[in-house]
């Protein structure tokens, strides 16, 4: 339980300073209309870190997180409204797709990062098959779900907590998160231990296939329209919230509160880069100078830890 | 039996048998007669991936965790640079190949100083640092498309006995880094960092040096590249490198360099990046969509990986 804390306490103060400082520049951000406005475009990303996050936890990497994510919005927006069943028919091939994937990055102990960055193009291909220009629409109840207006917090931030919470009952809390983290952790005991590698790494891939395609549609109903290149940046994204949020790469040491909190802090981080004015030239990289500053936080921190300890 | 542990013991083989059967089934499409155009036109393109791909192969070398994200960042900024320095004077050649070998130092010395000062993964710090370059190209581009010098724009486009002198380049890059790697001190570091850190330092290996020297290098290599590329298409532009970032990684795992590190492959890095040309032009030839020319793209690597693995699968 300690380590759990010290692990999301890092992610929690940047995003709180963060935060402060968006208010401080632009006051009128401190309402709900404006906090739903800053975390809008939170809701995609922080389903699309889980589902990085649960292909860290299992020592891969994808690489096509991105490309899958704009493939499952494409298939929403452009077959959702019209032949839900097929919609539904195409994503749920999507997910045994990854589950397939999964199974034979194991068992031929295959790199993840080629194969999903092989699978990038296939997912991109298919994505610009389905919608060859910008268009689609949402359907209508997806789009009532994102735009829903609940009482005291707006929508993203509800959907932020929410996503939180049910994605930590799952890795944290249940045998099989258990398991997942634990192929992360020593493949070799848990085999011992009477588990199948295979299946878990499967079930972990069609986990996070089933993570990505809720970012898709999630981006589809924020969006009302799809095109083939909508959510490449998440693949980048996702990696740095997971790690944001004090994930690891290996080992299967990740937080799924911590990465919820990790892709808060990347949305808001563009949000207050705008309201500082920055000269647009200079948007991007001052993205990659918060990122440093959050990770060199983490080194304060834990040098504070090893003198606690060490005293 | 001697010929089957010869093909297991190089890894490489998969990368050219893939590249030569896409030349062959492209020449099949086009009945032969484009077989001088698609061999130079495929050298030439494939020199710019060997190039970025020795860098990243030396990093990805270093052992798990270890990749270089800043190579597209670095390919923009030093193209953008050194052809800005030059303004197409040929007399300022030297000055803009050496502003653009300072870019590589620059990017590669911050970039290990993320990792080491700072702790920060490889992939986040390299990406990070990528974000800031970028920025960096973008501010100092302005959107000029300046010419490169008239003899660098020549070298670059011309060939030398029917060989494109990129494809030259490329080679003495290889010779260069395959010596560095089985030959030099220095390469036996990498690979015993790359096995197991914590071995190479009980035995006295300098892991620091010996990494920061890697990541330098290897966005020197980027750097070069950038500026070759530049030169060659006429002109450096901000999303000149995008490509080379999944690419750069890719023909480092086709051409068979181990992606947990510790044992690299220079041979395999030309079949892997012929072939990832190779594969494009022959769906280019067979007339396919955009769509159908990706999904087989990606099916083609992927096989191409599967075929290579299983040698090394069994052996486990």
């Amino acid at each position: 339980m300690k380590g759990f804390s010290a692990r999301l306490l890092i992610p929690v103060i940047s995003l709180a300073i963060l935060l402060c400082a968006v208010f401080y520049l632009q006051p009128r951000t401190m309402s709900y209309l404006g906090l739903n406005l800053l975390f809008n475009l939170a809701v995609p990303i922080a389903l699309a870190t889980i589902a990085q996050m649960i292909i860290m936890s299992v020592n891969d990497l994808d690489l096509s997180i991105g490309t899958f994510v704009s493939f499952a919005a494409c298939v929403t927006a452009a077959f959702m409204p019209e032949t839900p069943l097929l919609a539904i028919a195409i994503l749920l091939a999507a997910i045994a797709a990854y589950a397939v994937l999964g199974f034979v990055i194991t068992l031929q102990s295959l790199p993840s990062i080629v194969v999903t960055l092989g699978m990038s193009f296939v997912w991109g291909g298919l994505a610009v098959l389905i919608l060859p220009s910008p268009g689609g629409q949402a359907p209508d109840w997806l789009r009532s779900i994102m735009t829903v207006k609940p009482p005291l917090m707006p929508m993203a931030i509800v959907a932020s907590i929410i996503i939180a919470l049910v994605s930590h009952f799952i890795i944290m809390r249940t045998t099989f998160g258990v398991a997942i983290r634990g192929a992360g952790g020593n493949g070799r005991s848990l085999v011992r231990a009477g588990w199948s590698l295979l299946k878990i790494k499967a079930a972990a891939y069609a986990l996070a296939a089933f993570f990505a395609i809720l970012s898709g549609m999630a981006l589809v109903g924020l969006t009302t329209a799809a095109d083939a290149n909508i959510a490449l940046r998440y693949t980048l994204l996702s990696i740095a919230g997971v790690i944001l949020g004090g994930g690891e790469f290996v080992g299967g040491r990740v937080s799924p509160i911590g990465a919820v909190v990790g892709a808060l802090t990347l949305t808001l981080a563009a949000s207050f880069l705008s309201f500082l004015h920055i000269s647009p030239d200079w948007q991007i990289g001052a993205q990659g100078a918060i990122l440093i500053v959050v990770l060199g936080l983490r080194l304060i921190f834990n040098f504070g830890k090893r003198k606690g300890s060490a005293s | 039996m001697t010929q089957l542990s010869f093909l297991t013991s190089k890894p490489w083989i998969w990368s050219f048998a893939a590249a030569m059967a896409t030349w062959v089934i492209t020449m099949l499409f086009t009945g032969g007669s484009s077989f001088v155009g698609l061999s130079q036109a495929t050298l030439t393109f494939a020199s710019f991936s060997i190039i970025v791909g020795l860098g990243q192969m030396l990093v990805i070398t270093l052992g798990p965790g270890n990749i270089d994200l800043s190579v597209p960042s670095t390919i923009t900024l030093a193209g953008t640079v050194a052809l800005k320095l030059m303004d197409g004077q040929s007399s300022w050649l030297l000055l803009g190949f050496f502003a653009a070998l300072a870019i590589g130092l620059a990017v590669g010395l911050s970039n290990y100083a993320l990792i080491k000062l700072l702790r920060i993964p490889p992939i986040i710090a390299t990406l990070s640092m990528s974000f800031i370059v970028q920025s960096s190209a973008i501010w100092y581009n302005r959107g000029l498309r300046v010419k490169p010098p008239k003899v660098l724009a020549d070298f670059t486009t011309e060939a030398t006995f029917g060989i494109p002198n990129l494809a030259l380049v490329a080679l003495a890059l290889s010779i260069f880094v395959w010596w560095l790697l089985e030959k030099s001190v220095f390469g036996r570091w990498i690979s015993a960092i790359g096995q197991s850190p914590f071995a190479a330092r009980m035995a006295g290996i300098p892991v620091d040096g010996a990494r920061l020297m890697t990541y330098v290098c290897c966005a020197c290599f980027a750097s070069v590249c950038g500026f070759l590329l530049a030169s060659f298409s006429g002109g450096a532009a901000l999303n000149m490198g995008t490509e080379y970032l999944l690419m750069s990684i890719a023909v480092v795992i086709i051409g068979g360099t181990a992606v947990t590190g510790g044992n690299s492959n220079v041979p395999g890095i030309w079949g892997a990046s012929l072939f990832m040309f190779l594969v494009v032009s022959m769906l280019n030839t067979y007339g396919f969509g955009a769509g159908v020319r990706l999904i087989l793209t990606g099916l083609i690597i992927i096989t191409v990986i599967l075929a290579a693995s299983r040698p090394s699968a069994r052996a486990r």
